[in-house]
């Protein structure tokens, strides 16, 4: 590594989306005391607007792509991917929170400065090059995600879901430490390119060590991404969490999760491949099937898109365990493709929830359709997508991720993947049944009217899935072009 | 303009505009349903100029690139096989709008946006000529479909509606992970490219890839047919769909199945379908037996007719099965006859359930006094479907029994019994329907047919005739594809089906 200059301009272009996050958190913290309380909802636009610019910054960064401050970060197509990707699915979250914080009167600074600097911590996740930046991202992201999930403090199940994923992440996030540690003592270095070339080398350390130093990251990492054995805590934290900012852990931390995932696994560990491919396969085949399976006993809205989370981190975990770069473009797309649908799904969810989310069941659906005939359109698109219909972006993702499986001769896999995702369509289903084929209950009586950023917010993640899935080649192309990490 | 896209994309056209049209008016929507479909139909009528009949391959092909990397094309083209299915389609379109005129009035608007959708899917199905894109119209026709049943079905539509995309979803699962494979072996999703690759020998499987692959394929369109013990879903769901519904699904949807098994399955992986097909030759045997005698017992119409298209899809599978050119000619015909005389069946079952509310067979009786030309429609469509010469059904039957015979006489002669068995049961419903004793509540409640009615009945009365006096017009074509299927196969026109034909040559025969 050669020493750079402290500031040198062309590193500061390829971390500015970064520094407008934080700048622009920080000053909301600062701005709180100033404005009153009447002028709270400003908070919101310009968390919308920052990210937009965040978004351009991005790719005025990816003009000039290259390592920044001496290989810790680095500006490729795939950082570049999943920078946009959490900024949008940003974007995504607090279009429909504003009728959400309105409803429970809790339109603060706080809560936009939070969800700035966690998405910061995600974008910083994507850039990383250097297990340190990678931690520190992480730490990041996930912090200000403890306190989002327990921003309602007044909430009992908000509360427990806080100190739950605070509590396990911890342990988590100190797996992954130690894998960091023990790279550092067997490598000598904490930078990914160094470390793949020394274990690479001719004294390449043990393959013992290495191993383990790789399974202690997979902890850490699959607990970030839920996936199985490490799913316990999704399920609750989903449920106990305040819907806008569910959407955003199902969506936001997982999809960063696995950009580092792919990184460390792809680049410095590809080279051990062999031994940490079982340990994907199973937990992709785990998370499938306790995903979807535990998902079918769900009543409760937000648990069940929880347990549905984990089966779709399992199929990206399918992709995982093809260790390709098709694989690699497939989980980009997939990742893409989950934000839109998932994110758009939590997005009814919260606007349908009403007071206090006194409604978060699969009855309150009912009706939803005579009642709100363009809500449960939309609702029908981002589900379709997550069965998996063609000509929605669910479809094209799965196809690509099972694609990338059978070229690495994943055949049972694959099979019983798909035959998950058969299992799967049953309990989307009942939410489609119960809106279309049911009169109206209390929760469609008592909807209220779409206000323009909600319908923003339902219409972005629609078109987002619908052109996924009728064009794919536009955002396939890129994640292919991006694929190939810098080893 | 290539006219085989236009009847292809008027009905997506179709569905977007439909979407578009104001809740308040159900009236537009009924129109602008009409409209398009009989456009539809006039535009595939126009096909019968453009399309030549004496070629056996694929014809007014359209070819674009859809999605360069992995490439996959909007190929869409037409043989002689799925030409008349895609009429069948259109076909029957229209009727199924006029025979939801009065019967729908809740949520108009979008029941005839579903239909359309429902139409373009199904034409996209029969016309794709890259596998992906097949897969793609595959699933898209299983969205409305489910709507259909689950909005505007009877009491237990929901049950029957999520059965019915669970069963199919999980089929067609498996035949997406053989797609994906086959795409992996061949680097194409092209249908044609992929044919070709198997006749040169460039891309050849193992016995035993290629049974699983042929299975996957075949299992999916299996559910679709549904052959026996696959069927259990089609009861649930023909009873509970509407009219319309009930329609599309025994006259068009179910023809997916058997269609892709002829199109698909059999090119695709000769060796491995004729190593099964004695098997599915005797699970067919069951299904027309079993298929026949459940329709005997039911006391519910539109049931019976649902377990007699049970039966009557054994049939095509049989023919499909026998690899003889009788048998794949009659296959054909017979899908096209069960599409016509079964559709008119439950558009006339719908017809008097408007009038009645019930299904039940008890409830109706000396139906032929009260409603005279009800009834004469309702025999002439009977006698049609048990197969009674001049009339459709027998030319099908009788090919798949020649088919069949030259196959494996035994065959013949169990499907034979099916043909007598559904004399008896549909003949004893009419019986029981339309004669004995006219009650009060029959009475007051059949006026007969009014003119919108007529203008369902009529085309398909004339299309039973037609088809079963003058078959020369529908079988050239059919012939020439049916032909080229066996010699995909790789099957000689004389081939019986013989389990002591030694298996090991087949893969050098290939080569």
């Amino acid at each position: 590594m050669s020493a750079s200059p402290m500031f040198n301009p062309t590193d500061l272009i390829r971390f500015l989306p970064e520094i407008i996050l934080t700048a622009m958190g920080t000053s909301m913290m600062v701005l709180d005391p100033l404005l009153n309380r009447r002028e709270s909802k400003i908070y919101g636009t310009l968390s919308v607007a920052t990210l937009a610019a965040a978004i351009v910054a991005a790719i005025c960064a990816y003009s000039q792509p290259g390592p920044a401050f001496g290989g810790m970060i680095v500006v490729d197509g795939f950082a570049t991917f999943f920078r946009v990707l959490v900024f949008g699915v940003g974007i995504l979250t607090i279009l429909p929170s504003f009728s959400f914080l309105k409803r429970q009167q809790a339109e603060t600074s706080e809560f936009h400065a939070l969800l700035l600097f966690s998405i910061a911590g995600q974008s910083i996740m994507a850039a990383a090059n250097d297990l340190i930046v990678i931690f520190i991202g992480l730490e990041i992201s996930s912090i200000a995600s403890y306190i989002l999930a327990g921003y309602l403090r007044d909430d009992k199940r908000a509360n427990e879901a806080a100190l739950k994923y605070f509590l396990l992440g911890s342990f988590a996030t100190g797996f992954f430490l130690y894998g960091v540690a023990l790279i550092y003592g067997e490598t000598g270095s904490i930078n990914l390119s160094v470390v793949h070339s020394v274990v690479v080398g001719p004294d390449a350390p043990s393959a013992v060590m290495v191993g383990l130093a790789a399974a202690l990251m997979f902890v850490g990492l699959a607990f970030k991404v839920s996936a199985s054995p490490f799913q316990i805590w999704a399920p609750d934290v989903y449920q106990g969490a305040p819907t806008p900012v569910t959407a955003f852990l199902s969506a936001g931390p997982k999809a960063a999760a696995f950009a580092i995932f792919l990184r460390i696994f792809m680049t410095a560990f590809a080279p051990i491949g062999e031994a940490w491919a079982p340990l994907v396969w199973i937990s992709a085949l785990l998370s499938m099937t306790i995903g979807n399976f535990a998902a079918l006993l769900q009543n409760n809205v937000k648990r069940m898109l929880a347990y549905s989370s984990i089966g779709h981190a399992g199929y990206v975990m399918v992709a995982l365990a093809a260790r390709s770069e098709i694989g690699t473009a497939a989980v980009m797309f997939y990742l893409a493709a989950y934000a839109c649908m998932n994110v758009g799904a939590f997005a009814v969810v919260s606007h349908l929830s009403g007071k206090d989310e006194r409604y978060q069941s699969v009855e309150d659906f009912a009706g939803l359709a005579q009642k709100q005939p363009f809500v449960a359109a939309m609702l029908s698109i981002f589900l379709f997508s997550l069965i998996g219909v063609p000509l929605t972006g669910g479809f094209f993702g799965k196809f690509y991720i099972f694609k990338a499986a059978l070229e690495s001769h994943l055949v049972w896999l694959t099979v019983l993947g798909l035959l998950n995702s058969a299992v799967a369509a049953y309990y989307y289903l009942r939410i489609l049944v119960m809106m279309y084929f049911r009169d109206p209950g209390d929760a469609a009586l008592s909807a209220e009217p779409l206000t323009p950023a909600l319908s923003a917010a339902l219409i972005l993640p629609a078109i987002g899935t619908l052109f996924l899935g009728i064009f794919p080649g536009w955002v396939l192309d890129f994640a292919g072009r991006s694929a190939s990490l810098v080893k | 303009m290539n006219l085989l896209l236009l009847v292809l994309l008027l009905p997506a056209a179709g569905f977007l505009i439909a979407l578009a049209l104001p809740r308040s008016s159900p009236a537009s929507s009924r129109y602008w349903a009409l409209g398009i479909s009989l456009a539809t139909f006039l535009a595939s009528l126009a096909l019968l100029g453009w399309f030549d009949r004496t070629l056996a391959g694929d014809q007014l092909t359209v070819d674009w690139l859809w999605i360069s990397s992995p490439e996959i094309r909007f190929h869409i083209a037409a043989d002689g096989v799925s030409f008349w299915l895609v009429l069948l389609s259109t076909f029957l379109t229209p009727i199924c709008v006029l025979i939801s005129w009065d019967h729908i009035q809740n949520r108009v608007k979008e029941f005839y946006a579903f239909l359309l959708l429902l139409e373009f899917g199904l034409v996209g199905v029969f016309l794709a000529q890259d596998l992906f894109l097949f897969y793609v119209f595959w699933e898209v026709s299983l969205v409305p479909m489910y709507f259909l049943i689950g909005i505007w079905g009877h009491e237990r539509r929901i049950y029957a509606a999520v059965k019915f995309f669970l069963y199919t979803m999980a089929g067609s699962v498996l035949m997406l992970a053989a797609i994906i494979y086959l795409y992996n072996r061949a680097g194409t999703f092209g249908y044609a490219a992929i044919l070709d690759q198997l006749a040169s020998g460039r891309l050849l499987f193992t016995p035993f890839e290629q049974m699983l692959l042929f299975l996957a394929f075949f299992v999916a369109f299996a559910i679709k047919v549904p052959l026996f013990p696959l069927h259990t879903w089609l009861p649930d769901a023909h009873v509970e769909a509407p009219t319309a519904g009930s329609v599309m699904l025994a006259s068009v949807m179910l023809k997916m199945g058997t269609f892709g098994i002829l199109h698909y399955a059999l090119p695709l992986f000769p060796s491995a379908a004729r190593r099964c097909a004695p098997w599915i030759a005797v699970l067919a045997l069951i299904g027309i037996i079993y298929g026949a005698l459940v329709a005997m017992v039911q006391p519910n119409m539109k049931k019976l007719v649902a377990y007699s298209s049970v039966s009557h899809l054994g049939f095509v599978v049989l023919g499909i099965f026998s690899f003889t050119q009788l048998g794949l000619d009659g296959a054909v015909y017979q899908m096209l006859n069960h599409g016509v005389s079964t559709g008119a069946l439950f558009a006339l079952v719908g017809l008097m359930y408007e009038r009645r509310h019930s299904l039940a067979i008890e409830d109706y009786g000396g139906v032929a006094t009260a409603a005279p030309w009800l009834s004469t429609a309702f025999l002439i469509t009977t006698l049609a479907s048990i197969g009674l010469p001049l009339l459709n059904n027998f030319v099908g039957e009788f090919l798949v029994l020649q088919g069949a015979a030259l196959a494996n006489f035994t065959w013949a002669v169990w499907a034979a019994l099916g043909v007598i068995l559904s004399a008896c049961y549909m003949l004893w419903m009419y019986q029981r329907v339309f004669y004995g004793e006219l009650t009060e509540k029959v009475r007051s409640h059949m006026p007969d047919l009014n003119l919108r009615e007529w203008a369902v009945v009529i085309p398909l009365i004339a299309m039973m005739v037609w088809m079963g006096v003058y078959s020369k017009s529908f079988l050239d074509p059919v012939g020439k594809t049916t032909a080229r299927v066996l010699e995909q196969t790789q099957v000689n026109v004389s081939y019986r089906v013989d389990l002591r034909m030694p298996q090991r040559t087949e893969v050098s025969r290939v080569r």
